[in-house]
């Protein structure tokens, strides 16, 4: 079984993940983009325990998704103390520590 | 014994203390502690002269005070003649120009400072006389001219006398520079040689010991040591070239100038020399240059005082010359002969000076030319004055006559060149001091109500009076024993007598009965004449010197603090932070997004280098 593609796919996952989040101003956009950027690497991290036939793998893709979840915690608190202060979720409202 | 020479010491520290820290608003009560603490000191002194008597062994004793590894220093007392006869000149001395002074300085807004200021003086001056190793001598040495310093400026509102006190401190400290110089090549050639020590005593015996081991580089080098040291005399004393401060010290109170810049202080250069006489007669290069300076200093300070018309700077100008005669008599080998004189004239200087003070105090002005006959209106001033003049110009049997006499005997026998000089010295000395009393104590009385002052002022001058006619008499040259006694052939006596007599008589005849010869004389000799009242140009050159070395080099030192310093240093240091800041500013951009590129950026350019590193 080719495995190749699974990498690829990641590889590609990973880099409309970051590209989103450089592109997007929006920052409920961004950490769908952060949820992306987690999953190729889950992706990576269960095509790499098969392909090795290694249980770490999908171990730590079990971590990746936990952490995910307190991340989007955490994030959409922000995003809402954001939305609070400023009435709007685009990060360019955020450039008070503009040196 | 022992406990007496520190109690000596300390009595007039604690008087200045106290005064400093209880009395400062109580003036009657300071003067009279002070006096006391004097006079107290001054018992213990002679208490000590019984104890001890005069001429016998040194005694010694002393207390750690720095100890170090490589150096020790102690904090001690030497007892000789040598000691116990300055103490004597000091404390008594002392004693009746502090009772002088509570009349002088009466209702004076810095009565009790002044007694303080006094006080802390005469603890220094024992302490020179008292320490038994040079770093002691040096720190006293160095309050004596802290306290001399005080007493100039004591009336500080007066520039003058503000730039007096600085001046002297200034100029002598030129001398101390030599001075610890001198200390210092000393300690450390006795220190490479496997004995560092500052202790007199142990000195002693090591000079000795290298003199008679006759080594050719351990006698240059106690030359240039002695030629250091000798600087510090040569400021303290007020010998050529430095002697210029004295004269302007002046300014300050009588009393001080009677006490501190004519009996004790400026003789303290004298008792130093005295005290380390073995250090410089281990060279008779140094010998010879004490010598000349002291000889120079006596001639030419006797021409200077020729041309004054203020009563203290002719006494102040006088006290250079003799001090000049004692130098010489150190540097011609009698120390016995130069510490003689340098009691003689502690009594009879200090009489001028005192007796000076009256006139000041009584006529409000220091210039001759406005004083005439006083010496109806104030007799025992007068009287005094008279009898200080004559102990002066050196008249059988008065003390001056004596203590000259030697020296100059010591000269005949040594150098007819310092003899010559000298005896011309003794010549102007009665030529001045002549014209001093012809035209300030003679002559018509002034029409104005001039009298004596109290006794607290009269009786230290008819004490002194008293000292100066018998001094001669007294035992004080056993003080210094000597193993051979100079003396030189009765007409050297003679015409030293002769001299100063035919000086004296000279002078009245000429201030006195013809002025205008004198007139006409000065009329005469404009040049001469105006040589001497610039001072032979010294005090000018000085300022020259001052004005293009120091003043030059100041505006350079000023000029690197502008620019190297402030502008590129400083300025220079806060404009390059600024730019520094300016730039990296650009990249705090405050934008979310753009540091995220950036980090990733960074993991990326890690990552792959990571990896092709590992290959």
């Amino acid at each position: 079984m080719p495995y190749t593609p699974y990498f690829v796919l990641s590889a590609i996952l990973f880099a409309i993940g970051l590209t989103g989040l450089f592109i997007r101003r929006n920052l409920l956009l961004m950490l769908l983009a952060i949820e992306l950027l987690l999953n190729s690497a889950n992706l990576s991290f269960i095509a790499a325990s098969a392909r090795w036939g290694e249980l770490t793998g999908q171990v730590f893709a079990f971590f990746g998704m936990t952490i995910a979840a307190a991340e989007v915690t955490v994030g959409l608190a922000l995003a809402i103390l954001l939305f609070r202060n400023v009435d709007s979720v685009d990060t360019k409202r955020l450039e008070m520590l503009k040196g | 014994m022992i406990p007496l020479a520190w109690l000596v010491l300390w009595t007039p520290f604690f008087a200045a203390v106290g005064i400093f820290f209880f009395l400062l608003h109580r003036p009657q009560a300071a003067g009279w502690v002070a006096t006391a603490a004097m006079a107290l000191s001054f018992f213990f002194s002679l208490l000590l002269l019984f104890r001890a008597g005069i001429g016998r062994e040194a005694v010694e004793s002393s207390v750690q005070w720095v100890a170090l590894p490589a150096l020790k220093i102690e904090f001690g007392i030497l007892l000789n003649g040598l000691t116990l006869l300055m103490l004597l000149i000091v404390t008594g001395v002392g004693s009746l120009i502090f009772l002088y002074s509570q009349g002088y300085m009466h209702r004076d807004p810095g009565y009790a400072r002044y007694f303080a200021s006094l006080s802390l003086f005469a603890f220094s001056m024992l302490g020179i006389v008292l320490a038994n190793n040079l770093v002691e001598l040096f720190a006293f040495w160095e309050l004596v001219g802290l306290s001399s310093y005080l007493l100039i400026g004591h009336w500080f509102e007066k520039p003058e006398a503000a730039d007096a006190g600085k001046k002297a401190f200034l100029t002598t400290r030129v001398g101390d520079v030599g001075f610890l110089l001198g200390i210092l090549l000393l300690f450390g050639w006795l220190q490479a040689g496997g004995e560092g020590t500052f202790n007199f005593l142990v000195i002693q015996d090591l000079v000795k010991g290298i003199h008679q081991a006759g080594s050719g580089g351990a006698v240059s080098l106690l030359t240039v040591a002695g030629i250091l040291i000798f600087l510090g005399v040569v400021g303290k004393s007020a010998q050529f070239p430095l002697h210029v401060w004295l004269p302007d010290a002046m300014e300050g109170p009588t009393p001080v100038s009677a006490l501190i810049h004519a009996a004790t202080m400026v003789a303290a250069g004298v008792f130093l020399l005295a005290r380390l006489f073995f250090l410089f007669s281990a060279s008779s290069f140094v010998l010879g240059l004490i010598a000349a300076i002291g000889v120079l200093t006596a001639f030419f300070a006797a021409t200077l005082a020729l041309v004054q018309t203020d009563i203290k700077r002719i006494l102040a100008y006088s006290t250079l010359s003799q001090l000049g005669f004692m130098v010489a008599g150190l540097g011609l080998a009698n120390p016995q002969a130069g510490m003689f004189h340098l009691a003689t004239h502690a009594f009879f200087k200090a009489l001028l000076f005192l007796g000076a003070g009256n006139v000041i105090h009584a006529l409000h002005t220091q210039d001759i030319r406005q004083m005439s006959g006083l010496l109806k209106k104030m007799p025992v001033t007068g009287g005094t004055f008279l009898v200080g003049t004559l102990a002066l110009v050196g008249i059988f049997p008065l003390s001056g006559f004596w203590s000259k006499e030697e020296i100059l005997a010591t000269a005949q026998q040594t150098s007819p060149l310092a003899f010559i000089l000298l005896l011309a010295t003794a010549f102007l000395t009665a030529v001045y001091m002549g014209r001093l009393f012809a035209v300030a104590f003679l002559g018509e009385a002034p029409k104005k109500a001039v009298h004596d002052p109290g006794w607290e002022m009269n009786s230290p001058l008819v004490i002194l009076a008293l000292f100066s006619i018998i001094a001669g008499f007294l035992p004080l040259k056993e003080f210094v024993p000597m193993e051979h006694e100079a003396s030189g052939p009765f007409w050297v006596t003679l015409l030293g007598l002769t001299v100063g007599t035919v000086g004296f008589v000279l002078s009245l005849y000429l201030y006195l009965l013809n002025p205008a010869l004198v007139d006409s004389f000065s009329e005469n000799l404009k040049g001469p004449r105006r040589i001497l009242e610039r001072k032979y140009y010294v005090d000018d050159f000085y300022n020259a010197l001052i004005r293009h070395v120091q003043d030059s080099f100041a505006h350079l030192c000023d000029l690197f603090e502008r620019v190297v310093v402030v502008e590129w240093g400083v300025n220079g240091t806060a404009r390059l932070v600024r730019f520094t800041g300016h730039l990296l500013r650009q990249l705090q951009t405050g934008r979310i997004q753009f540091y995220a590129l950036i980090f990733s950026l960074g993991v990326t350019v890690l990552t792959y280098g990571w990896v092709l590193w590992n290959r």
